[in-house]
Order: structure tokens, then C-alpha cells, then sequence
């Protein structure tokens, strides 16, 4: 099963989580996703294994940085048809509030889509939506597009 | 993860399995290798990935990711997803900030930035190294590269900030997930 064909059998059943449970570090974080509103809300279940600092405790940053990044990506290929995973140019993470021992949530947005570069930006929270624990921008190469005409 | 440290000093037993460089005082030597043996043996999520400190002292920290399948982002090629090679550069940028502390106390990744020159190898350990350029008091300053076997032929570079949460100059208390 190619990847766009996929794409299109989660998109029939308006069920994205076939992607995730295609990326085995996906399913070793804990991570799945759903639609909605319109997009995907990516969630990181909690596991004591992902633990950063055992002492607040705190997740793990690079866990944190890892939902952003895998939210980013499955937004990516759920809205916009691509033959194959789009390969990360850069991220830069910031993390705004501790993230603590529960399940954290994660929503992305798709602010430019050009035909080589998209610009995803993601937000992850826990509890409260309004208190961002952590927000990611990235730069994703969609490999195969043509150039960018700006 | 520094709480860890504010007990370091106490802990018994110590370990002398990593070396680092030899012209250290024997103190100072005892104590980074401490930091790096309560950073492995403390933190879930770096013994759930398998990571190893290989070097540490005052001037930068080596630690390595072993491959593994758990940790693939594109099964068609097998080559690690970038979450991976975060959370590597996460922690190794961390742990160079706690060695480069004379007196380790809690710290929280501010930001990092994480660009990726070329793909990782399928099947390749990954190290990453770190050194914390610029220690000020509230503020600390860390580049990292990820490679093979070679950190001039870089698979990631990155930089990120670090809050020293210990110091009492009015920091807000809950500076980051980290």
C-alpha cells in the first residue's frame, strides 16, 4: 500500500489514524489523531516513559518537540495529497510552560503551502487550550514539487 | 531534569564507567561523571531510547542514540524521524548546560532550533555533541551538532537557550517543559 493510497483510504473513512500507526515512533511515543475541526487534533497519551525530568515530573522536551513535529507532518499529508513523507528542513521549538504528566494535545497549522516549501506552525497543549505549553514553526521540503514561484 | 542534580552530591554510589579528560581535579571529575550517570539512570525517557553519554566534561558532552526501529518517521526509507534526533539534541544540549554550571541546579529548555543539513542513515547510530558557548546568570547559551562518525559532516545542527531556574532575579517559575 503506497502512501497515497493511504492517504486516500484515511480520507474515505475520515480516519487519519492508519497514518499514525504507520510510523513506528509515532506508536512509540503514544501518539495518535483525529479530525477536527476540519483539520487534525494529534494527541500524545501520557506514559511514564516519556518523562524528561522525573523530579516536577515533566515530560521530556524533545517528546514535546516530537508531537509538534508529528502533528505538523500528518496535517500535511492529511490536507494535501504528497507521494511521500515531507522531509523536515528545520523546527524551532518553543516551550512556554512545563509540560506535566498527563496527555498533551496538539493542533497545526498549514500557514504556507508552496509547491516545494510548506510552513506549518503547531501549538500543544494540555488541559486548558488557552495555555500553550509548547509552539512549533516549521520549514517541510515537499520532494517531487517544482520549483517555488514565490 | 535537575533536581536530579540537587542531590547528586548525596548519592553513594558512583560510577567511574565514563571518562572524560584526565586533567581534571578529581572532584570536578567525580562530580560531572555523577551528573552524567544520574542524567542516564534518572531520566525515563533517555534509558527508554537507550542513550549513552560517551564523553562530558566543563567544555561540551558526546552522547549517542543507538538505531532502532521504534524510532523509524518514514518506514519506506527506515530513517529516523526527526523527534528522534529533538529529543537527542534536547537532552545533549541539557546536560552540556549542567556541565558547564559550576554549582548544577534546575534548568528548562527556553527554545530550540533544529536544522537538518542531510538525512540520517538507516540502520547508523546517531551522536550528537553540545557545548554551552555563553553561561550567564539567568541564561544559557548551547549549540549542538548531530552526526555519524564525523561532526564535521553534520546530519543536524541546532541552537537552543536554556533558563537557570535557580537564580532568584524574578524568572517566572514555570519556564519550560524541560
Amino acid at each position: 500500500l503506497s502512501l497515497l493510497e493511504l492517504v486516500d483510504r484515511c480520507r474515505r473513512r475520515a480516519d487519519p489514524q492508519l497514518l499514525v500507526t504507520e510510523i513506528p515512533y509515532a506508536r512509540f511515543l503514544g501518539i495518535r489523531t483525529s479530525v477536527s475541526d476540519g483539520g487534525l487534533l494529534t494527541v500524545l497519551e501520557f506514559r511514564d516513559s516519556n518523562i524528561g525530568n522525573p523530579a516536577v515530573p515533566a515530560l521530556h522536551g524533545g517528546v514535546v518537540g516530537a508531537l509538534l513535529e508529528t502533528a505538523a507532518i500528518l496535517e500535511l499529508l492529511w490536507e494535501h495529497e504528497s507521494e511521500v513523507v515531507p522531509k523536515i528542513i528545520n523546527i524551532t521549538v518553543d516551550y512556554l510552560r512545563p509540560a506535566g504528566p498527563r496527555d498533551t494535545y496538539a493542533k497545526a497549522l498549514i500557514t504556507k503551502q508552496g509547491r516545494r516549501i510548506a510552513n506549518v506552525s503547531v501549538q500543544a497543549w494540555q488541559g486548558d487550550a488557552s495555555k500553550v505549553i509548547a509552539t512549533a514553526d516549521c520549514h517541510f521540503l515537499l520532494p517531487g514539487g517544482a520549483p517555488d514561484t514565490g | 531534569m535537575t533536581s536530579l542534580l540537587e542531590h547528586f552530591r548525596f548519592e553513594a554510589s558512583f560510577s567511574d564507567s565514563l571518562k572524560g579528560d584526565t586533567d581534571l581535579d578529581s572532584d570536578t571529575r567525580r562530580m560531572l561523571d555523577k551528573t552524567s550517570d544520574l542524567f542516564i539512570g534518572h531520566i525515563p525517557h533517555v534509558r527508554a531510547m537507550n542513550m549513552t553519554v560517551e564523553h562530558l566534561d566543563a567544555d561540551g558532552v558526546t552522547m549517542v542514540l543507538p538505531y532502532s526501529r521504534d524510532l523509524i518517521g518514514d518506514p519506506e526509507t527506515g530513517r529516523l524521524h526527526g523527534g528522534a534526533v529533538t529529543t537527542l539534541i534536547d537532552s545533549v544540549a541539557g546536560l552540556a548546560v549542567l556541565a558547564a554550571m559550576p554549582d548544577p541546579g534546575p534548568i528548562a529548555t527556553l527554545d530550540l532550533r533544529i536544522d537538518y543539513l542531510r538525512p540520517a542513515r538507516p540502520g547508523v547510530s546517531l551522536r550528537a555533541h553540545a557545548n554551552c558557548f555563553r553561561l550567564a546568570r539567568q541564561i544559557a547559551f548551547v549549540r549542538a551538532n548531530a552526526y555519524h562518525d564525523d561532526l564535521s559532516d553534520a546530519i543536524a545542527a541546532a541552537q537552543a537557550s536554556f533558563v537557570i531556574k535557580g537564580y532568584g532575579g524574578g524568572l517566572q517559575a514555570d519556564g519550560g517543559s524541560n
